[in-house]
Order: structure tokens, then C-alpha cells, then sequence
């Protein structure tokens, strides 16, 4: 690949940025727009970013197909975690204000479904860029 | 006649746009060769449905669904239909994702992206 | 008690976990995979039963998710006919997981067998969750769940035709998806609200506007697609024929049904039969349609040389019958309809068992050189028969019961020539069974090799087969049992009760 200052310096200054506004996008998904899926797609497409501009192998190096399983395990698993807990509480799946009334702590559901979707935002950011690996597993030489 | 028509188009013309953009993605889906060009179809044809949505969802006058110092007081848009394509976003990215391999797969292994040759090919082997 | 209150969600969120567990454990040892998926199908198959007994003697059972009640939230719904797909699907999933181990590791690149694990048990997710939920645009979510599961898992073999398959169901089943989308949206917009119950509670008033009209057809063309019923049956023999065998069993079975399940909830859940018969009649049509599929599956069927081929022609054909049950539209038919749907979901289940484990066996499916299979696989070839007799419609398994009714049926409608082209169905399928039994059992045997020496196939394999051809024999001896709960799913369908 050939080298190009002006890309490469443009990511690095972006890239930051872009997860950052993808981390705010998830934890402001209990009381605003945005959610886990956006704030996902957002903080993935920082490392897709990468990906153009350093090429693959070295975005590789920070994240293998190693982390992106456990990434995405975690992720629904921290999910469906949420959601169960409510079941112990003996309210229904996702129940959530059964949780904060047994507990007695103020503004807890808003706090668990942010749990929730950083769940599905790491899942989403994992599955996103496993998607771009696979492509450029399979797709010849061109990446 | 011809005024009945252009009101009917006027005042509908966010679903007669969704339907033409929908029979434009339709069309490319069934008529175009390339097998990608077929998966940009497929998602014009599923932009047009989101679309066709989040039209409807439009309250006049109404504004984003964020919790306003007024309360329910304010005319807020509907939200519903929002989440919902939300949700058919999600489900069209996969789909394409599904479809890209697939084809990038397809490719690989007969070296074709256009659907007759393909099918000619697969029908020698 | 309170886990028994929660069993509809820990129905779809247990196998999720299930899901990530066979992949965790996937990733450190190949072969844990298997028991994880077979203990977490058979809590569900065993979770299916007792929910079913639990609408048996309680009614229909209603969870709301996150305790929101209906206009807000979603919910399920399981009553005696979501109940009765629900227990159908997860004994044949189950079975087809028992199958699927030997079938897969033969079929399947050993790299891929975790994410196949994976991906049946998402697919099955997907479908259970059609099954119970009572909320449409949820349908629509796990409908796609499930079908973006089986374009992957079609394009699983190591035939790269398969990939041409899948590619090919990929496209249709998303223009069907898209169209079901746009169908709920109509209905959205002409109710405003989404929960199943509410729409067909909210329809009638509007039942002339055309936004209703378009909404159904939107929904009709839609799930005709996804259920290959005739006209837009095009994807279906590719994605049967080319994918892995343990793969058609599962979509020849549980999908196929579970999108007929679709299309009568649609059609008689929220529609209701008032405005399939009165308002926008177009039972007539449907019957005409299922007739045609009956006579023209059948038809192509006969001309197949590939047994796998043959059989997914004849599973359009087979549709036909139960579409023929939603266009006859009363008591009798509708039974015989649903009766129709565990038998042909049975039968059809063991002959791709048996095509399997012929190719598993003999390396082709090609019925040319299959000549005198009965000699090597005697089991295979009378589980075929028994089955096919089923198939037919041959008195006393479950295949005649379902076809009686639904004579039975259109007579007390007056559909006297109809019922006429249901038995020419039955000769037409006596053609294609027969050719496959005649040549396994009276063809030249060109196998003498192995013959008896060597079990015909591992006993996995054989097993569920076996079950499934002698459950085709006893449920049509004791038609009783299974008519408990279709009676009143009947009857629920019709607006009773």
C-alpha cells in the first residue's frame, strides 16, 4: 500500500474522536436518541477507518478474531444478564423498575439499560468489524 | 381528471415517492446482471421501505421525539416507527453483509459476477 | 412458581445463551459443540411440552416483556395452535439435531461445524420466536433471524453450488421480507398499533379502505414467498437439493411450516375470516391456487431424476394441501389442514432423513444409479416406504387422516371438484413415491459389495428416521391425540372461543 501522510495523519486525529462520539451515543441511549446499535456502528466505523488508512494487519494486531469473539459473547451475555436479573427480582424479562423498587436506589433502571446497551454496542462493534475481516479474509489479495 | 390526479399525487407524494423508489430498487434487483449491482438494489428497495416509515411517522408542525421542559405538552413526531426502522436498519446491514460474502465466495470459486454467465458456468460444472 | 410464569422468554433468551455457550466452547474444543446444542434443543423441546399441556388445561397463556402491557409492549402469545406448531417444530428440530451430527461432520468443512452449530440454533430461535410472538412487527424481526440464519447455513457445504443457492434464496426471501415489511407497515398505518390482537380488534372498522387491501396482499405475496406456495415456489428446489442434508431436513420441516404458521395467523388472526370470505374474498382464489400447486408439485416431482430434487417438489405440492385447507376455510379442512402440517412436517422430515443418509451412504442422490439401494439399505428403504405410504395417503398413517378431513371438508363446503383434484394429488404422489421404491426394490443391484456385512449407516442417523416413519404409522392409528389440541386451534383460527 502506498503511503499517504495526509490520510494517515487525518485518522489518527479523527479516529479518537469518532469512538469518543460513539461511547457518548451509547450512554446517552437511556434518556436521548442513540442506543447501543448507533453508538456501535459509530465506534466500529473508527476502526474501519483505521483499517483504510494503516491497512488490516495493523488493526490486527489491536484486535484479533480472538477478541472479537469475546468482545461479542460479553456483550449479549452483559445483555441478557440485564434481563434475567429482573427475572430474580420477580418481575418479567427486562422488567426493569422491579430491580430499582427492591433495591431502593433512585434512577437504577436508566442505569441498567445503559448496562444493557453497552452490552449491545460491544457486540455491535465487534460483529461490525469481524464482518470488514471476513470480507478481506476471502476477498483475494486486495486488502 | 388530470387536477384529481396531480392532487392525489400531491397530497400522497411521500408514498408515491416510496414507491418509486421501491420499484426502482425492484427493478434492479430482478433486471440487473451484476451480482452486486443486485445487492444495491435490494438496498434501495429496503431504503424505500424505511422511508415509506419514517414518512408516515411525520406529525406536522411535530418535532424530534426528545423529552422537551414542556413535557407532554409539546407536538412531538412518532417515535414508534422510528425504533422500528431502526430495527429493519440493523436487519438490511446483515443482509447485505450475508449477501457481499456470498458473493465474494461466488466469485472465488467461478471467477464470474454476472448472473447468466454465472448460471452457465454452474450449469458445466 | 414463578420460572413456569417465565418459560415463553426463557423459550427464546435460553437458547441465546445456549447460542454463545457452543461458540465459546466451540472456540476451545470442537467437539463440545454437539452435547450443548443437544441439551439446549431438548430443554426446549421438553419447555415446548409443558407449555402446551399448560394451554391444554389453562387457556392461552400471555407474557408481557419488561411487564408492558400490550398497546406499549410486545408480547407472546401462546395458545392451542401456537402451542401445537411450537411442540411440532421442537420435536422435529430435536430429531434433526440427533440427526445432524454424523450428517454434518460428513458434509460440513470441519472449520465451519461450530458456526453451523451456531447458526441452526439461531435459526431455531428465530423460529420459535415466530411461533409464540403476538406482536407482527416481531414477527417480522425473527423472521429474518431465522432466514438470515438459513441463507448461511444453505451455503454450507462444501459444493460451492450451494453458495449459488443460497445467493438465489438470499434475494427472494428479502424481496418477500421487504414486502411483509411494507405490508405491516400499511396495517400500522391504518390501525396504530402492532400487537396482533389490537390490529384484528381495530380492522373491521376500516376494512374497505384499500390500505387494508394493499396491507394484505402486501403480507399474502410475502409470506407466499417464504412458504414456496406455487407461483413463487422458484428458490425453493435449489436451497433443498443443494444444501446439507441435515440442513433440508430442518427447512423442509420446521422453517417451511413455521411460515405457513405465519400466513394462517395472518390470514385468520388478523384478518379473521369475516374479511377473508366477506369483505376481500379471496378464499376461491387461494383454493384455486393450492389446487393448481397440488397438481403442478406433484407434475414436477415425477420428473425429477435427483431424489433430494424430487422430494422438495413434492414438498411444494405438499404445501398446496394445507393452502387447499385455508381456501376450504371451515372446522373440518382447518383441522385437516393442521393435521396436515405435523404429518407432512413427519414425513417429509424422515424421506430427507432417508435421501441423507443415502448420500451419506452411496455419495449421490442421483435415483439413476440408486438401482437396488434396498439391498444395502433395508431400513432407509422401508422407513421410504412407510413414509411415502403417508405420503400417498395410504389408510391408517397420519398422511390419509389429513386428507380425509380435508375431503371431508370441501364436501360439507360444496367444493365437489376440488376434492376431485385432492385425490389426483394422492395418484400423482403414488407416481413419484412408487418410482423411488421401484427402484430401490426392484432395480438390478449394481452394490453387491457391501451388502449386509456393514451396518447401513451409524445408529444416530438411523434412529430419528425410524422414529419419524413409525410416529407417521401410530399418530394416524391414534388421529385422536393430536386432534385434542387441533380442534380447538381450529376453532381459535375461526373466531371461536
Amino acid at each position: 500500500m502506498r503511503e499517504n501522510v495526509v490520510i494517515r495523519t487525518v485518522s489518527r486525529l479523527a479516529v479518537p474522536f469518532i469512538q469518543l462520539f460513539g461511547l457518548y451515543v451509547i450512554a446517552h441511549g437511556a434518556s436521548g436518541p442513540g442506543g447501543g446499535f448507533q453508538g456501535g456502528v459509530a465506534f466500529a466505523a473508527a476502526f474501519i477507518l483505521m483499517i483504510i488508512a494503516f491497512g488490516i494487519a495493523d488493526v490486527r494486531k489491536r484486535i484479533n478474531n480472538r477478541g472479537i469473539m469475546i468482545f461479542s459473547i460479553f456483550g449479549i451475555a452483559l445483555y441478557a444478564a440485564v434481563g434475567l436479573l429482573s427475572i430474580l427480582y420477580a418481575g418479567n424479562f427486562l422488567q426493569l423498575n422491579v430491580i430499582e423498587a427492591a433495591l431502593g436506589i433512585p434512577h437504577l433502571h436508566g442505569i441498567l439499560i445503559d448496562i444493557a446497551e453497552a452490552g449491545i454496542g460491544i457486540t455491535v462493534m465487534a460483529i461490525m468489524i469481524s464482518i470488514i475481516y471476513d470480507m478481506a479474509d476471502t476477498g483475494g489479495e486486495s486488502a | 381528471m388530470i387536477e384529481v390526479i396531480f392532487d392525489l399525487f400531491t397530497s400522497h407524494y411521500n408514498y408515491w415517492m416510496a414507491i418509486i423508489l421501491m420499484l426502482i430498487g425492484l427493478y434492479a434487483l430482478i433486471a440487473k446482471q451484476n451480482l452486486v449491482k443486485k445487492i444495491i438494489g435490494l438496498n434501495i428497495f429496503q431504503t424505500a421501505i424505511f422511508l415509506f416509515y419514517i414518512s408516515f411517522a411525520e406529525v406536522t408542525g411535530g418535532t424530534a421525539p426528545v423529552y422537551l421542559p414542556e413535557g407532554a405538552e409539546a407536538l412531538y413526531v412518532n417515535p414508534l416507527p422510528h425504533v422500528l426502522i431502526l430495527t429493519a436498519i440493523v436487519v438490511g446491514v446483515s443482509i447485505t453483509a450475508v449477501a457481499l460474502s456470498l458473493i465474494v465466495r461466488i466469485y472465488e470459486e467461478y471467477g464470474v459476477m454476472d448472473e447468466d454467465e454465472l448460471m452457465k458456468v454452474v450449469r458445466e460444472r | 412458581m414463578s420460572i413456569m410464569e417465565q418459560l415463553p422468554v426463557l423459550l427464546i433468551i435460553g437458547p441465546i445463551i445456549a447460542a454463545l455457550i457452543i461458540l465459546a466452547a466451540g472456540w476451545h474444543d470442537r467437539r463440545l459443540c454437539y452435547p450443548v446444542m443437544l441439551l439446549s434443543i431438548t430443554g426446549q423441546f421438553i419447555a415446548s411440552l409443558v407449555l402446551l399441556l399448560q394451554v391444554i388445561q389453562d387457556g392461552t397463556i400471555r407474557y408481557y416483556l419488561g411487564g408492558w402491557a400490550p398497546p406499549l409492549g410486545i408480547e407472546l402469545v401462546i395458545d392451542s395452535f401456537s402451542g401445537f406448531i411450537l411442540s411440532t417444530i421442537m420435536l422435529l428440530a430435536l430429531l434433526a439435531i440427533v440427526y445432524a451430527r454424523r450428517s454434518v461432520e460428513a458434509e460440513v468443512p470441519a472449520e465451519k461445524i461450530v458456526s453451523f452449530y451456531v447458526l441452526v440454533q439461531l435459526l431455531i430461535i428465530g423460529l420459535v420466536g415466530m411461533t409464540i410472538t403476538g406482536d407482527v412487527f416481531n414477527l417480522y424481526v425473527f423472521l429474518e433471524i431465522s432466514s438470515i440464519a438459513t441463507y448461511t447455513l444453505i451455503a454450507g457445504t462444501r459444493s460451492p453450488r450451494s453458495y449459488v443457492a443460497g445467493f438465489n434464496y438470499l434475494i427472494m426471501g428479502s424481496i418477500a421480507a421487504g414486502f411483509i415489511l411494507l405490508g405491516i407497515g400499511y396495517l400500522y398505518v391504518a390501525t396504530g398499533t402492532l400487537n396482533m390482537a389490537e390490529i384484528a380488534m381495530l380492522l373491521p372498522a376500516s376494512y374497505e379502505l384499500s390500505t387494508v387491501h394493499a396491507a394484505f396482499l402486501f403480507l399474502m405475496i410475502g409470506f407466499s414467498i417464504k412458504a414456496a406456495f406455487f407461483p413463487l415456489h422458484l428458490w425453493l428446489p435449489d436451497a433443498y437439493t443443494e444444501s446439507p442434508s441435515a440442513v433440508t431436513v430442518i427447512i423442509s420441516t420446521v422453517m417451511a411450516k413455521v411460515s405457513v404458521y405465519a400466513m394462517i395467523r395472518i390470514l385468520f388472526t388478523i384478518f379473521t375470516t369475516a374479511y377473508i370470505i366477506e369483505s376481500f374474498p379471496v378464499t376461491e382464489f387461494i383454493l384455486l391456487i393450492a389446487t393448481i400447486a397440488i397438481v403442478a408439485g406433484a407434475i414436477l416431482a415425477i420428473a425429477q431424476n435427483d431424489l433430494k430434487r424430487m422430494l422438495a417438489y413434492s414438498s411444494i405440492s405438499q404445501i398446496g394441501y394445507i393452502m387447499f385447507a385455508v381456501g376450504v376455510a371451515n372446522q373440518i379442512a382447518l383441522e385437516g389442514g393442521l393435521l396436515h402440517i405435523l404429518g407432512h412436517a413427519m414425513m417429509k422430515g424422515c424421506l430427507f432423513m432417508v435421501a441423507g443418509l443415502i448420500i451419506y451412504r452411496m455419495g449421490t442422490s442421483n435415483m439413476l444409479e440408486l438401482r437396488g439401494v434396498a439391498g444395502t439399505m433395508p431400513i432407509s428403504c422401508a422407513a421410504f416406504a412407510l413414509a411415502g405410504a403417508s405420503m400417498i395417503g395410504i389408510p391408517p398413517t397420519i398422511g390419509f387422516m389429513s386428507k380425509y378431513y380435508l375431503v371431508l371438508g370441501a364436501f360439507e363446503a360444496g367444493y365437489w371438484l376440488y376434492a376431485a383434484v385432492l385425490l389426483i394429488g394422492s395418484l400423482l404422489a403414488a407416481g413419484y413415491i412408487w418410482r423411488f421404491i421401484e427402484i430401490a426394490y426392484f432395480g438390478d443391484h449394481h452394490h453387491k459389495g457391501d451388502q449386509t456385512t456393514t451396518p447401513e449407516g451409524p445408529i444416530s442417523m438411523i434412529a430419528p428416521m425410524v422414529c419419524l416413519a413409525l410416529l407417521c404409522l401410530i399418530l394416524g392409528i391414534f388421529v385422536e391425540m393430536p386432534m385434542e389440541i387441533i380442534g380447538p386451534a381450529a376453532m381459535i383460527l375461526l373466531g371461536g372461543i
